[in-house]
């Protein structure tokens, strides 16, 4: 077996003047890492909420159903589960690359945010539900108005970290063939034989994103944080 | 008989897994009756409330309010909820909504009340219980006292004909104990309907029309404060009166 190079750090100035250069292309692909990262948080927590709302539904059928989910997902690979949408499914009904990575990500990300989703729901004290009722409100208008509301404030923390993630895990997307940041980091690299320059270089930019998904979230926190003044 | 009955329980049974916590009771409740049920802890008296409002599922029994038997498995609850306000011993305000949205929430919410009106009215149950200044605080700016002036507030905003009160004293500290009672008094003598639970025996005695007395699951004995506190016929009693006003 060939023993692998060993691959030496870029000068400052010639990682400075590859990072300058190639804005371009890498701004493109950070474009569709944002894209990929915003669809599957979005639906991951539509997805979330809904098997969160299974659990706590105190329904045999549709806690196990929720169950299910939660343990298919947490069980298996993120990286397997994107080839079986891409390959698997692409062959049933046509599903465009983004989309199979989208679903995937999204798919998996609920999985963690509907567990997130349902603690908080169930940490909020059970007095909130008892007064919405004896208000006269239905159950669904206490959840909607009265429990979801604080549920996810207190969800935010442990959300803005796996909105962290899920802005990370899409690089797997690189091995369907999407040209997001990771992909296009590894083609550049091999391409001009510089591949620690470009694996720098990316890191730059999943380090920005992650600053300002940060931040979105901080800001959300503190806005949401009000009634605590 | 020329008062109406606003509650009528008969022979109301609940259990908890193999707790018997409602022994068979059976309690009538007039308009404009202020009712204070008293017991030790674990007496039941907090679930007979519960009950009232169907918080609780009775496992059998009947509970007719307003002449009318209802039955949880088919009559609509929230409607009769709407009639029946409750007041709890740890407040429950919405803590993500300032005062006034907490008072007016339900009415715009479940009455479809439009939300001038209801502003106008929550201002007004506001300046009753004396807070009209904290229209825009959220709850934990709010002393208790002050919290469960607003959730008496909050539930008097659905017009109820029956005010529930579960221990409304029984979390905050001594000095505030005595703001919440006036704030019920006042809604006592306006001829309010009230079913209170509580240790507050001054109170009891001196606003209360019937005294229930709760031991073990069953109603042991009910009178008029006078003939309750002076001169209590059971044993049982005695020996509670005894020990709470050693206390």
């Amino acid at each position: 077996m060939e023993r692998k190079e060993v691959a030496t750090l870029p000068s400052f100035s010639h990682f400075i003047q590859t990072l300058i250069e190639t804005k371009s292309v890498f701004l493109k692909a950070m474009l569709l890492t944002i894209e990929l990262t915003v669809v599957s948080i979005l639906i991951g927590i539509v997805i979330g909420l809904f098997f969160a709302l299974l659990k706590i539904s105190k329904i045999k059928v549709l806690e196990f159903i929720s169950d299910a989910y939660v343990y298919l997902v947490r069980g298996t690979p993120l990286i397997v589960q994107i080839f079986i949408l891409y390959f698997g499914i692409s062959g049933i009904f046509l599903l465009p690359d983004f989309w199979a990575a989208s679903l995937a990500l999204a798919l998996h990300n609920g999985a963690y945010i509907s567990e997130i989703l349902r603690g908080s729901i169930q940490a909020v004290d059970k007095g909130q539900m008892e007064a919405g009722r004896s208000l006269g409100m239905t159950k669904v208008l206490t959840l909607r108005r009265i429990i979801l509301p604080q549920a996810f404030r207190r969800a935010l923390p442990p959300l803005g970290n796996q909105f962290i993630i899920g802005l990370k895990d899409s690089s797997l997307a690189a091995f369907i063939s999407m040209n997001e940041l990771f992909n296009v980091a590894t083609t550049l690299g091999s391409n001009n034989f510089d591949e620690m320059t470009y694996l720098l270089i990316v890191a730059i930019y999943y380090l920005v994103l992650v600053a300002l998904l940060t931040f979105v979230v901080n800001r959300f926190e503190s806005k949401l944080a009000v009634s605590d003044r | 008989m020329d008062t109406k009955e606003m509650i009528k329980i008969n022979q109301l049974n609940k259990s908890f897994g193999d707790l018997h916590v409602l022994k068979g009771i059976d309690m009538t409740v007039y308009e404009s009756d202020v009712v204070c049920l008293i017991g030790a802890s674990g007496s039941g008296k907090s679930t007979l409330l519960r009950c009232l409002n169907f918080l609780e599922k009775k496992d059998n029994g009947d509970i007719i309010i307003k002449g009318k038997e209802v039955d949880p498995s088919t009559d609509n609850l929230n409607k009769i909820r709407e009639k029946v306000g409750m007041v709890f011993q740890h407040f429950n305000l919405f803590p993500h909504k300032t005062v006034l949205e907490n008072i007016i929430e339900a009415p715009i919410m479940v009455k479809g009340v439009a939300k001038e009106e209801a502003i106008s009215k929550a201002k007004q149950l506001l300046s009753k219980v004396g807070l009209e200044d904290k229209l825009d605080v959220y709850p934990n700016k709010l002393s208790g006292g002050q919290k469960q002036r607003v959730a008496i507030a909050r539930a008097l905003a659905m017009e109820p004909e029956i005010m529930l009160f579960d221990e409304p004293t029984s979390a905050l500290d001594p000095e505030l104990v005595g703001e919440v009672l006036t704030t019920m008094k006042e809604l006592a003598d306006e001829g309010m309907t009230m079913v209170i639970v509580t240790h507050e025996m001054d109170f009891a005695k001196e606003v209360a029309d019937w005294i229930v007395y709760m031991h073990d699951g069953k109603i042991v004995e009910r009178g008029n404060p006078e003939q309750f506190f002076s001169n209590p016929k059971e044993e049982r009693t005695q020996e509670f009166l005894k020990t709470t006003i050693l206390k």
